[in-house]
């Protein structure tokens, strides 16, 4: 196992933000548009991070123009540019399905204030 | 091309590739192997070398095995093979293979013994499909019906439930993504049969041109 380890270890990023389910993030990613490569930004909730090591993932919700649009990134992928953490929701959910069902008001997640 | 080499699976996990892709790998513990003998087409036929994989203490191995070791001048070896190849020329006696015998890009056939899956029925054993659940349905994962009644008898090679897996299994064509020659790590795309820690023969593609 060690040397599974020693493998993935190449591939694992030193630094990602702390984030948590419930998190609003915003998402750095390099798209690459026939030859040329710019940064689309992802904005929305985390409502699930799952797997571990070199293969955890995390999904990103968000509703535009009253579509929902669900996202999900490898967190160690090197098309990641970066997250920013725009602010911290209280949830006591790992995983935020029951987001998918709610609209507008019913949605909102309350922020962590400290 | 001639290349052949002993592995140990040790399992499965991701890399990232240049393009930022997530690709499936089998990490392998490749070699690194000892060249025990050599089969020459005229003493024995055909052309072939036997190796060797993993250091093995004294004591584990019986007379006549330590003796064939001593003949070669080598420390005594837990896994000994003979690999068929098309000519043996480069490989002498006492040489060691490294995993750096392959190369990223390079595709490698992959044989070991598969998993054991106990007695299984013809659904898992062999693919078939099940009947209804529900609905009265008396039938459900059986192995339907077994021929004529006009033979009398099965025929042969029927697909019916049995032993499954424990057999010798050819992964073909997978690719080497990456060598790590200083820990003799070998990355192979996909999966490759058997169990971790399981033993593995590692060849050159027959089907890569």
């Amino acid at each position: 196992m060690d040397l599974i380890k020693h493998v993935e270890k190449e591939y694992l990023k030193e630094e990602i933000p702390v984030f948590s389910p419930g998190d609003t993030v915003r998402v750095h990613f390099k798209v690459v548009e026939g030859t040329r490569e710019r940064t689309q930004v992802f904005e929305g909730v985390v409502i699930q991070r799952k797997g571990h090591g070199v293969a955890e993932n995390f999904t990103v919700r968000r509703v535009s123009y009253g579509v929902g649009v669900e996202r999900s990134f490898p967190i160690h992928s090197p098309k990641i540019e970066k997250i920013e953490v725009m602010r911290k929701g209280l949830v006591r959910r790992s995983k935020l399905y029951y987001l998918r069902k709610l609209r507008g008001k019913a949605a909102r997640i309350k922020e962590i204030r400290r | 091309m001639n290349k052949a080499i002993l592995a140990k699976k040790l399992g499965m996990t991701q890399i990232f590739d240049a393009e930022g892709r997530a690709i499936p790998v089998t990490v392998l513990e490749a070699g690194p192997c000892t060249v025990i003998d050599k089969r020459t087409p005229d003493r024995d036929g055909y052309t072939a070398i036997q190796i060797g994989f993993k250091a093995v203490k004294e004591n584990r191995l019986n007379k006549p095995q330590l003796g064939h070791f001593a003949k070669a001048g080598v420390a005594p070896l837990k896994f000994v093979r003979e690999m068929r190849l098309v000519d043996t020329e480069g490989y002498e006696v006492g040489q060691e293979i490294r995993a750096d015998i392959f190369k990223p890009g390079d595709y490698v056939d992959v044989t070991g013994i598969s998993k054991g899956k106990g007695f299984a029925g013809s659904i898992k054993r062999h693919g078939h499909s099940r009947g209804p659940m529900t609905h009265g349905s008396r039938y459900q994962r059986g192995p339907g019906s077994l021929g004529a009644v006009d033979a009398a008898r099965v025929f042969k090679g029927h697909k019916l439930p049995g032993r499954m897996g424990g057999d010798k299994v050819t992964s073909q064509k997978l690719k080497v993504v990456k060598v790590d020659a200083g820990k003799n790590l070998l990355l192979v795309r996909g999966a490759v049969p058997g169990p971790r820690n399981g033993l593995l023969v590692i060849k050159n593609s027959v089907k890569a041109s």
